[in-house]
């Protein structure tokens, strides 16, 4: 499982980066949300998984005992989540506003502000 | 010491946020709530400020869950002189606002997120958690956002595309680096962290999330060679917010650096001669960069990249003698550069471009506002007894002191290309024979403006200059507040005595 984990993870950053590196604007957004998505994973699998013990304390214990699910990673992927997709809301949002505003998806024509004014 | 006190800042700017948003038709409503709160604001943080220098690190447990595992909230001194610094520049650029944004801008909802903006640095600066810190990040950069591209205007859009996409890598990077330290140490309290890092035996892993850590923050704030994205975006937006970006956000990215650096990777010699290698580049082509610009904050960008290079160099230096001078740039610079946004707007509301070669003969026009700029633009320069000064004096001493020339080398030249750009803005503003420059229909100039408008725009530079002076003169002061921040972050068992105290 955690061999698997790993290769996926890794496609995602390199997809991720490939994404970036293109002069498509919205290659450049998909590239965002790939990398994305492959740091949530890295936080998941770094939490160390754990098969089929959720972090619940049994009605006749006290405490959690031997291995168990950490919970903490999970709570961290869900802020992560929320906030990257408020995040790329926003950022399609602008790459829409940009191309009918500029008339261009290339990013290698968007240089007018490094012009001399 | 524990009180709940810590989070006032934060909570207060989001009160005036939400405040603002139930006004969200009444523009001049919206102004005065914005300045009145910001002066409260002020306050809050002075009254912080007093008292964490008086009774030493104030925490705070959200939902009082114990140090370690909840979510922690520290002021120490670093924290609370950011908080003061932020809050200050903040009702600076508020003012300045009232007078400089059009109302088009107000009606979309520029204060509410202004004040979002602010509660996001209030926050990071108090964040006692590594996590925590990256969601006041989150926060900073979504505000910012839509501050970049409010309006809509071309280049401000363009602008945007690089700012956003640089800023939300920067935040997968930051991400993956927490991701990593979690799985290194299973904690994210800041203090926890300091703690169980040095305990790891695998010191390459660690490394490995510092230089992440690096990239992440060396990103956020413009140091080389991650800074491309700043001046292609920082000159785009209305004066009063490139004030506030050039103030303050890449100062949030170099106050994470150091807490990062000197809290939970004690830097060993590969990441000091990196950390110094960065900053001795990051001046040379924040320096070089500025030299060739014509557009006056175009120029300004590339010198906030200089200057950073000056604050990465003193943790590169590594001494507490060092981190005296980085911390009083950082004081100084924060001022300074807000004020030098707003001056080059201000130009911009009277003569309608900021082009070097179309601008001149300030001087004999205004001779009296031309006095007022020239405090901030030799403030910057560093010339004696002006705050820019006291803070160089410290990182040379410390970089002479560890033997480390080349770095001090670097300082000095770039105090000379900012020192040789100043002298030429100011024989391109303000000597230069004017010429006529063509009427813009679009711009709304200085002298159609409002008498209150124009006194808010001027007010807000003069408050600035003045507190920029007293840096300068009260140099005693300033020089005893970061000695202590220098101190506590050379020996953080203070800090880390104060989050774990019931634990440990």
């Amino acid at each position: 499982m955690e061999i698997l984990l790993v290769i996926l993870i890794g496609l995602l950053y390199a997809a991720g980066i490939y994404m970036i590196l293109r002069r498509s604007l919205v290659k450049l957004i998909i590239g965002l949300i790939l990398l994305g998505n492959g740091a949530n994973m890295l936080i998941f699998l770094l939490g160390k998984i754990v098969k089929g013990k959720p972090p619940i304390i049994e009605a006749t214990g006290k405490a959690l005992e031997g291995l168990y699910a950490d919970p903490i990673p999970q709570a961290l992927i869900l802020t992560a989540i929320v906030i990257s997709f408020g995040l790329q809301a926003f950022a399609i949002i602008l790459v829409k506003r940009a191309y009918k505003v500029i008339k261009t998806d290339d990013l290698d024509e968007m240089n007018a502000t490094d012009e001399d004014l | 010491m524990s009180s709940p006190f810590v989070v006032l800042p934060i909570i207060f700017q989001l009160f005036l946020a939400v405040l603002l948003m139930f006004c969200w038709t009444q523009k001049n409503l919206q102004k005065l709530i914005s300045v009145v709160g910001s002066l409260v604001a002020v306050i809050i943080s002075v009254v912080l400020f007093a008292a964490v220098w008086k009774e030493g690190i104030y925490t705070t447990q959200a939902g009082n869950w114990v140090a370690p595992f909840g979510i922690t909230f520290v002021a120490d001194t670093f924290s609370t002189l950011m908080v003061l610094l932020t809050t200050l520049a903040g009702l600076a650029v508020s003012v300045f606002s009232v007078g400089s944004v059009r109302n088009a801008r107000i009606k979309f909802g520029y204060f509410p997120i202004y004040h979002f903006l602010l509660m996001g640095l209030n926050g990071a600066f108090l964040a006692g958690d590594i996590f925590n810190l990256y969601v006041w990040f989150e926060i900073i950069i979504i505000s910012s956002f839509v501050l970049i591209t409010i309006g809509g205007e071309k280049a401000q859009l363009e602008g945007a595309v690089k700012y956003v996409t640089m800023n939300l890598l920067a935040s997968v990077v930051f991400l993956t680096a927490i991701a990593i330290l979690y799985g290194l140490t299973g904690s994210l309290n800041m203090a926890d962290l300091s703690l169980k890092v040095a305990e790891i035996e695998n010191r390459g892993l660690v490394n490995v999330t510092a230089i992440l850590f690096l990239v992440g923050f060396g990103i956020k704030s413009a140091v080389f060679p991650l800074y491309f994205w700043l001046p292609a975006s920082y000159h785009t937006p209305p004066p009063a917010i490139s004030a506030i970006f050039g103030g303050l956000l890449t100062k949030v990215g170099v106050y994470a650096l150091i807490r990062v650096f000197t809290l939970i990777f004690i830097p060993d010699e590969f990441m000091i001669n990196l950390i110094s290698g960065m900053a001795a580049i990051t001046i040379l082509s924040g320096g070089i960069g500025a030299l060739i610009q014509n557009n006056l904050r175009k120029i300004f960008s590339y010198l906030i990249i200089c200057h950073i290079g000056f604050m990465i160099a003193g943790l590169g230096i590594y001494t507490e003698t060092a981190l005296i001078g980085s911390v009083f740039y950082l004081t100084h610079d924060i001022i300074v550069k807000t004020t030098l946004f707003m001056v080059a707007g201000l130009i911009f509301k009277i003569k309608g471009t900021y082009s070097l070669r179309l601008l001149g003969g300030f001087y004999k026009e205004y001779p009296k506002l031309s006095l007022l700029m020239s405090i901030s633009l030799f403030s910057l320069v560093g010339i004696p007894p002006l705050s820019g000064f006291w803070a160089k004096l410290f990182l040379i001493e410390g970089g002479l002191s560890v033997g480390n020339y080349w770095l001090v080398g670097f300082i000095l030249l770039g105090s000379f290309l900012t020192l040789f750009i100043i002298a030429k803005v100011w024989a391109g503003v303000f000597w230069k024979d004017s010429i006529h420059i063509p009427v813009k229909m679009q711009v709304k100039y200085f002298h159609e403006l409002k008498p209150l408008k124009r006194q808010a725009m001027v007010g807000s530079i003069i408050f600035l200059s003045v507190l920029s002076l007293s840096i300068g003169f009260g140099a005693e002061y300033v020089i005893q507040v970061a000695s202590k921040v220098a101190e506590s972050l050379m020996n953080p068992q203070d800090y880390i005595h104060a989050v774990l105290g019931q634990t440990n």
